[in-house]
């Protein structure tokens, strides 16, 4: 029998992820773990890690990566891919490392047209820290730190980071993407192969929106937190290739 | 003739690859790992056509197939 579906080498074998069920933290990981061997980069590979969440992967995967200081991912990335340009850098961040605490580093990098990729994870919600409220919560969707819900009045409206760096010049290729089907997840590893190519090419700054849940900070057990992606996530953050030059 | 390999430790027990099995191969089992999980186990695994969905849904890739 041909084995028609392997796991990637790029997770270390005897490991199994931090991430509660359901997570789709590890789905992109394993994403990237995939197009990094399919493109025979895993060697080139650095990847610097937002923090949150999104750096619970550090001692999961099997190839180089760097922790930044909170929210400062891309100024590490940027630093990485000057002084190696034969490197492929990328940064895995967090709504609340990329949008929040790191938006002046993020939208600088971006430009400034840094030949880096940005893998971006947007769930609506701070997960390590306990459910707070982030940049790109829903309306109404309740956390700890907006327990009757986000309030536009109070808390003001969710941004919308790929529409927000159309507004600039230099990025190359912004697409938003999700992992709630085998359809949408097959959209994310192509996004994520393109954003890496591009990064090959010399095109500039790149990134990859993936919308996913977070069922333990959402409240939802994981197959309803799906429905919730679909139902209410989805129309505040549609998919689509945004910007592709 | 296809088939899964699920790694039973991996398992978290989420349900992604249930839900999305066109053909009802997987369900979640009543035996539990060392985590406490009740890990999937195929139940049907002759109707297993490889297509793979299980697979690429599973965020722990706890899920290796065969053709």
């Amino acid at each position: 029998m041909e084995k028609v579906y392997a796991r990637t080498k790029t997770i270390q074998d005897d490991k199994v992820s931090g991430f509660c069920p359901g997570c789709m933290h590890s789905t992109v990981i394993k994403l990237i773990g995939e197009v990094l061997e399919e493109m025979n980069l895993v060697e080139k590979a650095s990847c610097v890690l937002g923090i949150g969440c999104c750096g619970l992967h550090m001692d999961y995967i099997a190839y180089d990566n760097i922790t930044a200081p909170h929210g400062r991912a891309c100024a590490v990335a940027t630093g990485i891919k000057r002084s190696n340009p034969e490197s492929l850098v990328f940064t895995y961040q967090g709504d609340g490392d990329f949008a929040s605490i790191g938006l002046a580093e993020s939208i600088s990098a971006a430009n400034r047209g840094e030949n880096i990729t940005v893998i971006f994870i947007n769930n609506g919600i701070y997960g390590m820290t306990g459910g707070q409220m982030a940049p790109t919560t829903l309306i109404g969707m309740k956390a700890s730190t907006a327990p009757k819900g986000r309030i536009a009045e109070e808390h003001g409206y969710p941004m919308h980071m790929c529409e927000i760096l159309n507004q600039l010049t230099a990025p190359a290729y912004l697409e938003r993407t999700s992992c709630n089907t085998p359809q949408n997840v097959m959209k994310t590893k192509k996004a994520i192969q393109k954003a890496f190519q591009n990064q090959l090419d010399g095109k500039g700054f790149s990134m990859v929106e993936i919308v996913t849940s977070c069922p333990t900070n959402w409240g939802l057990e994981p197959l309803d937190a799906l429905t919730y992606i679909e139902e209410k996530m989805l129309p505040e953050f549609p998919l689509g290739v945004i910007r592709d030059k | 003739m296809a088939k899964v390999e699920i790694r039973s430790e991996s398992c978290k027990s989420c349900g992604y690859c249930v839900k999305f099995c066109p053909k009802g191969v997987l369900a979640v089992g009543e035996k539990v790992n060392s985590k406490g999980y009740e890990y999937v186990v195929p139940v049907n695994m002759d109707a297993c056509i490889a297509c793979c969905m299980c697979a690429r849904m599973c965020p722990d890739a706890a899920i290796e197939v065969y053709k």
